[in-house]
C-alpha cells in the first residue's frame, strides 16, 4: 500500500430501484459496483474495460468522490477518501481530476476557454497570477495556441475541445486523471492525435491514468495494466498486452475475439451466447454463467473469486483456477 | 423464402456523379458532391466515412427522405436500371421497404413505441403485399425465428421496449427483410450495440444475406468493421468518395493518402506500437469545403495541383480501383467515367 497511488479494497455501490405510483415500492438492487479491488502505481495507466452497463463509469464517480461508496474503500497516497477532513477532501479533489466522453456536453458554452479551464483553480483558491499562469502552461501543452482562451467553445472542432477538456484536467497538476471514454465519440482520423497527446502528457507530467473504455485495441496501445469489468465485478486482471495475448476468462476472450483485426486468428475463439442482462437481473452464481460456452455446475451456484493464477494475472473464473496453462484454451465441452 | 435470382453481369444499383446540395440562409452546403459506385446483387459495399463526408446523406439520397432543405441538384440513381430521381413520391414509396429496405442506428427511434413487435415486422408485408394480417402475423413469426429471436410467438405480442438493444436491432431487421428486398440499407446497424452483441448481429446479416440473396449498402465510421463484412470499400471524404475498389486491395494497398493514413492511426489490437502515426488538423467543413482536394490540408502529399481549383477527377487504376487524387494520375487507365467490375 505504500508505493501505489490509487488503491482501491472491496468497493460495493449498490443503487436502489423504486417502482410504482410515487416510486415507493422497493424492486430492488442494482450492484453497479460490486467489490471492487485494484491498486495503480505511479506514472502509470490502469485500464477497466467492459461493456455498457457493467459499472465502469459508477467506478470513476466513485473514485472521483462524486458518489459515496456502500462500502469498501479508496486510498490516494495511502489515506482513506473516506476519512478525510473538509479541507482534506478538496485536497483529494485537486488530486483526481477527470477527462469525460463527449466533449460538446463537458464545455460550458456560454464561457470562454479561459475561464472553462481556469474554474477549478478559481474554486480552489488560487490567485490570479497562479492561474493566468498555469492556463498558459497547460493550453502549450496541449497543442492550443494562446489566443484560445479568449474563445468559446463552439468556435472549435471535436478533437480542439478534447484538448480544452484534457487542458481543464491538468491544470491543478493532479497525480491521477480519469479518463472516461476521451476518444470514443471523436472523429476516427483525429482519435490517434489524441491519444499520442495523452502519452506524451502522461511522460511529461509522470501523471497515471485510469482509463475507461470499451475498446481493447485502444487499451492495449494505452495501458500498463487490464481490468475487465462485467456486471460489478472485475473477473480478469493483469498486464495489457498478456491479457490480450492470452485472455484467461472466457468474457476477456470474447472481448479479444470481438476486437481482433480481420485475417488474424484470435487466441481464443470463444461462442459469445446472449446479452449482458439488465442490471437488476444478475444471475446467481457466476454472473457470466448464462452465456459461457465453458459453463460447470458450480458456476451456477458459487461465485468464483478473483484468484491469482499466474504471476501478475488475476481471474474469477471456476475454470481457469482448475485448468493447466499447457492446455490453453481450453477445449468447448460437448 | 425464395433466393433472389441474380446474375454478375448487371448491377443493382447504380449512382452516377451524385450530387446532393443543402439550401441554407448560410449558404450552399455540399453535403454529397460527385459520388460515384456501384452494387451488384448479392454484394455488401461498405460506405467508410467520418461524420459529415457524405455517406448517411448518400443513403438518405437513394431513398429520396432528405431533409427539410436538402436537393439532388445532378446525377442519376439506377435501381435496376430505373432512375429513381425523377421518380414521384408515389412510386418512392413502393420502392422503399419493397425494394429497399433500411436499418437504422437508433433501434429505439426506428421501432414505434405504441405498436407491438408483430404489427411493426407484418406491417410492410400488409401494405407491399397485400398480406391479411392474420397472415402477415404467421410471417412475423418466421421472419422474427430467422433473425434468431428466442420464442418469436409470444415475442410479436412485445412492445419495443420489452427487448434490449440487440433484440431490437433484430426486430428491425426482421422487419427491413421482410419483403424481400434486393437491396438493404444498414445505416451504422452496429454503433449503438455492445462489444460482444456486435459481432453476433453482424454474423447475422451475412446470413441473413446468404439466405436472400440481397445486396447490402453498408455504411460505418470504422473501418475495421468492414474488413469482416463488405467485398468492395467506398470511402468517403468531403462529400465525394476518394477511393473505390475491392476490399483487400484498399485495406492493404490503400492508393489515397486519407485512406492509408487512416488505417495506419488505427490501434490494432496484438500489434502494439509506441506511437501511433495520426492526420494532423481536423475533417474538413462541408461548408467550408477548401479548395482543390478536400483532403489537401491534412494530407503529407499535397502538391500544387491539389491546393487550388477542382477536386482531382476518378483515376481509374490498373486493378480496377477508383481514387481522386492527383498523385495517382500516372496511374490512370481507361476511361474517368468507367465502373469497376464487381471484384
Amino acid at each position: 500500500m505504500s508505493e501505489a497511488l490509487l488503491e482501491v479494497q472491496d468497493l460495493v455501490k449498490h443503487f436502489p430501484v423504486k417502482r410504482g405510483l410515487l416510486r415507493g415500492r422497493l424492486a430492488g438492487w442494482v450492484r453497479a459496483v460490486d467489490g471492487v479491488s485494484f491498486a495503480l502505481q505511479p506514472g502509470e495507466t490502469f485500464a477497466i474495460v467492459g461493456e455498457s452497463g457493467c459499472g465502469k463509469t459508477t467506478l470513476a464517480n466513485l473514485i472521483l468522490g462524486l458518489l459515496a461508496p456502500t462500502s469498501g474503500t479508496i486510498w490516494l497516497r495511502g489515506q482513506p477518501l473516506a476519512q478525510l477532513s473538509a479541507a482534506a477532501f478538496m485536497a483529494y479533489r485537486r488530486s483526481v481530476t477527470a477527462v469525460f466522453q463527449d466533449p460538446y456536453a463537458a464545455l460550458n458554452p456560454r464561457m470562454r476557454v479561459g475561464d472553462i479551464i481556469t474554474e477549478p483553480l478559481e474554486i480552489h483558491s488560487y490567485s490570479r497570477q497562479v492561474r493566468q499562469h498555469r492556463l498558459r502552461e497547460v493550453l502549450q501543452a496541449v497543442g492550443l495556441p494562446a489566443d484560445s482562451a479568449r474563445r468559446f467553445p463552439h468556435e472549435f472542432s471535436g478533437g480542439q475541445r478534447q484538448r480544452i477538456g484534457i487542458a481543464r484536467a491538468l491544470a491543478m497538476q493532479p497525480p491521477l486523471v480519469i479518463l472516461d471514454e476521451p476518444v470514443s465519440s471523436l472523429d476516427v482520423s483525429i482519435r490517434s492525435q489524441i491519444l499520442n497527446l495523452l502519452k506524451d502528457l502522461q511522460q511529461q507530467f509522470g501523471i497515471s491514468y485510469l482509463l475507461i473504455s470499451h475498446d481493447l485495441a485502444t487499451v492495449e496501445h494505452m495501458s500498463e495494466w487490464i481490468g475487465v469489468m462485467y456486471l460489478g465485478k472485475l473477473v480478469e486482471v493483469g498486464r495489457a498486452k498478456e491479457v490480450c495475448r492470452q485472455p484467461r476468462h472466457p468474457y476477456t476472450a470474447s472481448l479479444v475475439a470481438a476486437a481482433t483485426p480481420p485475417g488474424r486468428h484470435a487466441p481464443w475463439a470463444v461462442p459469445i451466447l446472449g446479452e449482458v442482462p439488465h442490471g437488476l437481473e444478475v444471475p446467481g452464481g457466476c454472473a457470466f454463467h448464462p452465456r459461457c460456452a465453458y459453463v460447470l455446475s458450480v458456476c451456477q451456484t458459487h461465485t468464483p473469486p478473483l484468484t491469482t493464477v499466474a504471476a501478475q494475472r488475476q481471474v474469477a473464473c471456476h475454470l481457469a483456477a482448475t485448468a493447466s496453462e499447457e492446455d490453453w484454451p481450453p477445449r468447448l465441452p460437448g | 423464402m425464395t433466393p433472389i435470382q441474380h446474375t454478375r453481369s448487371a448491377p443493382l444499383l447504380t449512382i452516377r456523379d451524385l450530387r446532393t446540395h443543402f439550401f441554407t440562409r448560410r449558404g450552399v452546403v455540399k453535403a454529397v458532391d460527385g459520388v460515384s459506385f456501384q452494387v451488384w446483387p448479392g454484394e455488401t459495399l461498405g460506405l467508410v466515412g467520418e461524420s459529415g463526408s457524405g455517406k448517411t446523406i448518400t443513403c438518405l439520397s437513394i431513398l429520396k427522405l432528405l431533409p427539410h432543405g436538402a436537393r439532388i441538384v445532378a446525377g442519376e440513381i439506377l435501381l435496376q436500371g430505373r432512375d429513381l430521381v425523377p421518380e414521384s413520391e408515389e412510386t418512392m414509396e413502393q420502392v422503399r421497404g419493397k425494394q429497399i429496405g433500411m436499418v437504422l442506428q437508433n433501434s429505439m427511434a426506428a421501432l414505434d413505441p405504441v405498436f407491438t413487435i408483430g404489427s411493426q415486422v407484418g406491417e410492410p408485408l400488409v401494405i407491399h403485399h397485400k398480406m391479411s394480417w392474420k397472415n402477415a402475423l404467421r410471417r412475423a413469426v418466421e421472419l422474427l425465428r430467422m433473425v434468431k429471436v428466442v420464442a418469436p410467438e409470444t415475442r410479436i405480442r412485445n412492445y419495443p421496449h420489452e427487448l434490449s438493444g440487440g433484440m431490437r436491432q433484430r426486430v428491425s431487421s426482421a422487419a427491413a427483410i421482410g419483403c424481400q428486398p434486393s437491396l438493404l440499407i444498414a445505416d451504422e446497424p452496429t454503433t449503438a450495440l455492445d462489444v460482444t452483441t456486435q459481432r453476433q448481429y453482424l454474423d447475422l446479416l451475412m446470413e441473413l444475406q446468404r439466405a436472400t440473396g440481397m445486396a447490402i449498402l453498408f455504411v460505418t465510421h470504422d473501418i475495421s468493421l468492414v474488413g469482416n463484412m463488405c467485398d468492395r470499400i467506398a470511402v468517403f471524404y468531403g462529400g465525394m468518395v476518394v477511393e473505390y475498389g475491392p476490399r483487400a486491395q484498399v485495406l492493404q494497398q490503400p492508393s489515397h493518402p486519407y485512406t492509408a493514413a487512416l488505417l495506419q492511426s488505427i490501434p490494432q489490437l496484438g500489434e502494439p506500437r509506441e506511437r501511433l502515426p495520426s492526420i494532423a488538423g481536423d475533417p474538413p467543413d462541408l461548408g467550408h469545403l477548401p479548395g482543390g482536394c478536400p483532403f489537401h490540408p491534412r494530407c503529407d502529399a499535397a502538391l500544387d495541383v491539389c491546393r487550388s481549383g477542382a477536386p482531382p477527377p476518378v483515376f481509374q487504376l490498373p486493378d480496377t480501383r477508383h481514387v481522386r487524387c492527383w498523385l495517382r494520375e500516372s496511374e490512370h487507365v481507361g476511361s474517368v467515367t468507367g465502373s469497376p467490375g464487381p471484384g
